[in-house]
């Protein structure tokens, strides 16, 4: 068996590789895994990858359950990977197993000034725990460089570079036990997410919004006395070395809209960078991150819809990774909270680990019956957790149009309501003068506008008199322009018969005082413009059948025309008048 | 084909057809059925009301976005100090309804003592704030009170030019109203104060404030008792949201006193008046902070008495309409008067002397006698926005109104009525306090736009009626040379190139109208839009530079203290530890206990040692400073010290000015006086200073502020230590360290 432990980032990760070989004479199934029960309750991640014969190819998952043997110390918990095949006897296994655990690393001191370099202690068996007999074994432990303060030395302990060695051992019996403390320099970011919330609202505008509340506290040694501006601006890498001010982000391809934000506002530190594979973004909190300090955030960004959200069998799904983006994270408690929108049904999801599940309701903008969400909780998430997961869910496109038309429906009846508003009359008393009055001057008004049309009409008239004066001038048909004359009397006099009733109803009104002058004025002048026009009218006929000089008419009607440009105006300005009333 | 040259010479006086075209037009449009003609033809009153409408939401839109470069050039966030905790209370609101919120003990703010939040507030602005929300969240928006908060200031500005356009409409005429609603949505005096997320009373005050008066002259206008009311309902509102209310509750007694004396007095004055009084003082105590002081409080004294000044003059006019003998009436009213005046001093005496009326507050004084606070309550006068105005921010705020306002008053003495009589007084008056103090431009805002909108409509309106004049004459003397229209034209007979000069005229008041937009806009986008908490200036190749230094100490707080945790700081940054730190203060903004602030300047003006037992004595586990010698931030505690020592030596004579000055100079660098250098303040702006280059070529430890080298480059601290400083040194913040175990 070989063993070797990776601390280069700040979570610890394991990986055996076993050669197990049956030496027993039934085929067996399982293959047992033990862990200090210290250690297990710290394991984020389990995964075991086998492949029978001796040599190496394809490998395959196998998967993990915790079992309980009976006869076991009870320290220790138990993990089975089941093969896919029974194993024979003498044959032989490859067996990979890779764990991750969190909070491997004990910062110790546990309180360091800020010029001190961070160190960790590291606790281990320097045999593997094998509930099986184990013929040779090594262990490696890769450090992440720099200064080694102390390790437990036996004999076979290697210490090149910075990879620690021990063994290799030969024929350790089962359940052997071998402590090893490792004390070591580790500057690396101990990004601790005390927890991430990760909503991903679903548009089917064409948008995946994603937006992630981190809650963000260095674990490694805590920070004791001054935090000096000075010493770390001067020397950041001497004094300082045990922080982190940025983290980075590695969001996916297309992501726009992206914002970086806290409770009191917008955080202004912050780098991205994009290509056509990904986005990254690299943020940096508001102050750096010493031991024990934390900070909140949140950060958003829009993704388009067709790279994420896919349909099948009549069915919608999400498919788009569980954790977060960040680099090098250890999440405490994830939350992911999946808003469907509006209307979704028959929700389902797939999740490649187990996680605590429920559902919600979120009401957004225009929401009536609320959005479904379905949350998913998971504990201890590691970057090796950043697996896909689908959301099944089946959604009527029609629903996408209810929130414009309930927009549109709404503006329309406020509109119908303003107009019935200025259509009805909504004053309380039905007789008192001042409501009388006003319907008076109402109907007055109305009158007043008939009157006008009419006398629109009468205008219409003379200009087809000076058109058909025209006309003669042009032609010289002395005929049409008199039957022209004699269709426009009697359409003054049909007109004369129109509006007498009207103005009689003016006059009687006790609301006209103001306006019956100026009407009075206006038939007067009109009357007096249309005898001067028919006049006119008559002269010029009369001259042209005469066959009079063109001078000689024009002096005859030169004295008239005045009048009647005159009396035209005055008439026009009238009506203007009575038209601003 | 050209008609006959005989007919064409006979019919020369007679209008060609004409074109084809329209003649088709016009007999499509008389074919058309009558009455929808009609319907489709605007009359020149309808094209009137839909020119003025769409101006009207325009400017109502302009307004509204005009405020908005805050925004655009940041983000949605709150400004200044005051709005912090107008906002902290918002939220508060919002999140435990309203009788928590009434009954809010706050213990985060002048520990130890607290603060009643509930009784000592306006809560209008919050209390509207939070109704803006709810209604939005009940037309299904899902908006942030946040967002709220940062828009109610433009949303109030946006609607104070409609209230501007009816109050114009109401002295003058529409056109006026117009004009002032144009002139308010961007005067910079208004917009200084309500820019998006200037969240602050001022914002809906004065809305409130030019509504209450638009609607009190209505009811003097009309006497009708249902605009009292409203009048009345608008006093209540300018009540719950600012403590300027004083001014509306001295300047109405005030007009009524003038139009008594100019001999205006009428029933719609005495209706108006008694129905607003009364009905505005009952509900202007309900709101807790004002209680009983419309009849407690001298400020409040000259409103009352005019109300039974008004009674009184009724009394006597109906004694005398009785009497009808002069004689009798004179001596009656000798009587009278002597005794109402004896019974009124009387009351006024006795009140005051039993403490049942209270005397008038400094900042009272302080607006009656400029000087007063300068030499009895440095406290006031320390803070910049009560300072006198200097002329350059009248220009500044102002612009044209400036030179058109006495030409508005100039129209409005040319045309007395009981309204412009108001808005004369409430121009006089508001200008005056403006002068007084900075922040009251902002009362005088309003009046200035409304009595310049009258001089700029009346103007353009005299000057159009002479173009429209001039050029209708030439039309009617071309078509009719008539006796009668010569004889006109003889008695109107124009002066020389009356025309022209009308329309240079009319050109000049467009371009300095032009200029007075270009100008406010100016003044918006490069003084009045930026927030204060997040800095930002240009850095060496042009690019902006910003300094959030602010944020990032508040939330290092917030984030790594204690929650428990007491933070001493001076005054100012109070309001903002609250709401951004969200941690327990000393002292903040609201300055409502003078000892204790002076306990705190004492404390930074002191040694370290005396300092330390003033800290551990007020539980004091964080101090923060703002430096700005680092930055070149002139707005510093350092620049502010002197008031720091002023106030502090107010009610703790140990502290003495004189200590920190030099021959009456003030000064850090070597020169400085040894108390100066030695100081706690002092201590920790510059600790470990001394070994920062701040600027090439000049030796470490230069004050970039002060432009000097800092006196004491060797600075140790014995009972705090640097807790967080920020990136560019603005804010810094120290821990005080706990007692020293008994050796």
């Amino acid at each position: 068996s070989k063993r070797s432990l990776n601390f280069v980032s700040s979570i610890g990760v394991t990986v055996f590789t076993k050669r197990v070989e049956n030496a027993g004479s039934e085929p067996v199934s399982k293959v047992l895994l033990a862990f200090p029960n210290i250690q297990a309750k710290n394991l984020a991640a389990i995964r075991a990858f086998g492949t029978e014969g001796k040599v190496k190819g394809l490998s395959s998952v196998l998967p993990i359950e915790v079992v309980e043997p009976s006869g076991v110390p009870p320290e220790l918990t138990f993990f089975s990977a089941s093969l896919h095949k029974p194993l024979q006897k003498g044959k032989i296994l490859h067996l990979d197993v890779l764990t991750v655990f969190t909070h491997f690393l004990q910062p110790f001191p546990e309180e360091i000034t800020q010029a001190d370099s961070q160190l960790v202690v590291f606790q281990d068996s320097s045999h593997y725990l094998s509930p099986y007999p184990v013929k040779v074994q090594t262990l490696s432990i890769r450090l992440p460089g720099g200064r080694v303060e102390s390790y437990t030395k036996y004999g076979n302990t290697k210490l090149v570079d910075s990879e620690l060695k021990y063994g290799p051992y030969e024929d350790v019996p089962p359940f052997s036990y071998n402590p090893i403390i490792v004390h070591f320099e580790n500057n690396n970011p101990f990004a601790v997410a005390k927890e991430l919330i990760r909503e991903i609202e679903i548009s089917h505008w064409g948008n995946v919004q994603i937006t992630e509340h981190y809650n963000i506290v260095h674990g490694g040694a805590r920070l004791k006395g001054e935090f000096s501006r000075l010493d770390y601006q001067s020397r950041p890498y001497a004094r300082g070395v045990s922080s982190f001010r940025h983290l980075i982000a590695r969001l996916p391809a297309r992501a726009h809209s992206i914002y970086y934000r806290d409770e009191i506002g917008n955080i202004s530190t912050s780098h991205l960078w994009s290509d056509s594979k990904k986005t990254q973004l690299e943020i940096e909190p508001r102050f750096p991150l010493f031991g024990g300090w934390q900070t909140t955030f949140t950060i958003g960004y829009g993704l388009p819809l067709q790279d994420f959200v896919f349909s099948a069998d009549g069915k919608r799904f999400l498919n788009i990774t569980f954790g977060s983006p960040m680099e090098e994270i250890l999440i405490e408690k994830l939350i992911v909270k999946v808003v469907l929108p509006e209307g979704s049904k028959d929700i389902d999801v797939s999740a490649p680990f187990p996680t605590n599940q429920w559902q919600e309701v979120k009401y957004s903008h225009l929401d009536i019956a609320g959005r479904p969400v379905l949350v998913l909780e998971k504990p201890d998430v590691i970057p090796e957790h950043n697996l896909h997961f689908q959301v099944y869910y089946k959604f009527n496109n029609i629903s996408l149009l209810i929130e414009p038309m309930m927009l549109i429906t709404g503006f329309f009846l406020l509109f119908v309501a303003c107009i019935a508003y200025m259509h009805t009359d909504m004053s309380i008393s039905k007789n008192s003068p001042s409501y009388l009055a006003k319907l008076q001057w109402d109907e007055v008004q109305a009158t007043v506008q008939q009157i006008q049309g009419i006398f629109h009409q009468c205008l219409a008239v003379h200009d087809k008199l000076e058109t058909s004066l025209h006309d003669l001038s042009r032609t010289g048909d002395a005929k049409s322009c008199k039957a022209a004359r004699k269709a426009a009397d009697a359409q003054f006099k049909e007109l004369a018969k129109e509006l007498k009733p009207l103005l009689l109803s003016v006059q009687s009104s006790p609301q006209s005082y103001q306006i019956w002058p100026k009407l009075d004025d206006l038939v007067a002048k009109e009357r007096e413009l249309q005898d001067k026009l028919m006049a006119r009218h008559a002269t010029v006929v009369d001259s042209v059948e005469k066959k009079q000089r063109g001078q000689d008419i024009e002096n005859r009607i030169s004295s008239q025309q005045q009048k009647i440009a005159a009396l035209r105006q005055e008439v026009e300005s009238l009506l203007e008048y009575l038209s601003e009333i | 084909p050209r008609p006959a040259p005989r007919a064409d010479e006979t019919l020369a006086q007679i209008p060609p057809p004409r074109p084809p075209m329209a003649a088709a037009a016009s007999t499509m449009l008389e074919s058309l059925p009558a009455p929808l003609l009609r319907a489709l033809r605007l009359k020149t009153k309808q094209q009137e009301l839909l020119l003025r409408v769409s101006a009207l939401a325009l400017i109502y839109v302009l307004a509204f976005a005009v405020r908005l470069f805050s925004v655009l050039r940041y983000e949605s966030m709150i400004h200044e100090f005051d709005p912090y905790f107008n906002y902290r209370t918002t939220l508060y609101l919002t999140e435990h309804g309203y009788s928590e919120f009434w009954n809010w003990f706050d213990h985060e703010s002048w520990y130890p003592l607290g603060r009643v939040v509930g009784g000592t507030l306006f809560p209008g602005l919050m209390v509207t704030a939070a109704l803006l929300h709810r209604l939005l969240r009940a037309l299904s928006l899902a908006v942030h009170i946040r967002e709220v908060c940062v828009l109610t200031a433009p949303f109030f500005a946006a609607n104070t030019t409609l209230v501007a356009y009816a109050f114009g409409r109401e002295i003058w005429d529409s056109g006026a109203g117009l004009v002032a609603a144009a002139l308010i949505a961007v005067c910079p005096g208004y917009i200084s104060r309500s820019v998006a997320g200037s969240y602050d009373n001022e914002g809906v005050a004065i809305f409130a404030l030019l509504l209450t008066f638009y609607l009190f002259v209505r009811a003097v206008n009309t006497g009708s008792l249902a605009w009292s009311l409203a009048a009345a309902f608008g006093y209540f509102y300018m009540v719950s949201a600012w403590g300027g209310y004083v001014f509306i509750i001295n300047l109405l007694p005030l007009y009524v006193l003038v139009l008594l004396v100019t001999g205006r007095y009428s029933q719609r004055l005495y209706v108006a008046y008694n129905c607003t009084y009364v009905l505005g003082m009952l509900l202007g105590m309900q709101i807790r902070f004002v209680g009983f002081q419309h009849v407690q409080s001298g400020e409040h004294m000259a409103a009352m008495g005019v109300f039974f000044l008004l009674q009184v003059f009724f009394f006597l006019d109906w004694v005398k309409y009785m009497l009808n003998d002069v004689k009798l009436f004179k001596s009656f009213l000798r009587i009278t008067l002597t005794c109402v005046i004896s019974v009124g001093t009387l009351a006024l005496g006795i009140g005051t002397a039993s403490g049942y009326i209270s005397p008038w507050t400094g900042r009272f004084y302080s607006l009656l006698d400029p000087t007063y606070a300068k030499d009895h309550i440095p406290i006031i006068a320390s803070v910049s926005e009560h300072q006198p105005t200097a002329w350059s921010s009248f220009m500044f705020d102002f612009h044209i109104l400036l030179f058109l306002f006495p030409a508005g008053l100039y129209f409005c003495f040319k045309r007395l009525s009981d309204a412009t009589i108001f808005i004369v007084m409430y121009g006089l008056t508001s200008m005056y306090f403006a002068g007084v103090m900075v922040r009251l431009i902002l009362v005088a805002a309003p009046a200035v736009c409304l009595i310049s909108a009258i001089a700029v409509s009346a103007t353009i309106k005299n000057l159009t009626t002479l173009i429209r004049s001039k050029s209708k004459s030439p039309q009617t003397t071309g078509k009719t040379t008539g006796s009668k229209a010569a004889a006109k034209g003889a008695v109107d007979q124009p002066l020389p190139f009356q025309h022209n000069v009308a329309v240079a005229l009319l050109l000049g008041a467009f371009y300095l109208l032009s200029r007075y937009a270009i100008h406010c806009t100016w003044v918006t986008s490069e003084a009045y839009s930026s927030p204060s908490i997040v800095l930002s200036a240009r850095g060496h190749n042009g690019g902006r530079v910003i300094f959030d230094d602010y944020r990032e100490a508040y939330y290092w707080l917030r984030q790594n203290t204690p929650t428990d945790a007491k933070i001493m700081s001076w005054w100012d940054y109070g309001y903002q530890i609250t709401a951004m730190g969200n941690r327990t203060v000393i002292v903040d903004n609201n300055t409502w206990n003078n000892t204790h602030i002076a306990t705190v300047g004492r404390a930074m003006s002191s040694y370290e040692d005396e300092a330390y037992e003033i800290m551990q004595s007020l539980d004091v586990n964080y101090v923060l400073v703002v430096f700005g010698g680092v930055t070149g931030y002139s707005s510093d505690d350092i620049n502010k010290f002197l008031w720091m020592v002023r106030i502090g030596g107010g009610v703790f004579p140990v502290i003495k000015e004189p200590d920190y000055l030099v021959n009456g100079e003030y000064r850090v660098d070597k020169g400085a006086s040894p108390k100066m250098l030695n100081c706690l303040m002092y201590k920790l702006c510059y600790y470990r200073f001394g070994e920062l280059t701040t600027e090439y070529g000049k030796p470490p430890g230069y004050d970039r502020v002060r432009g000097v080298e800092i006196g004491n480059k060797d600075i140790k601290l014995e009972y705090l230590e640097e807790a967080f400083t920020t990136s560019n040194w603005i804010v810094r913040i120290y821990k005080v360290k706990p007692p020293k175990n008994r050796s």
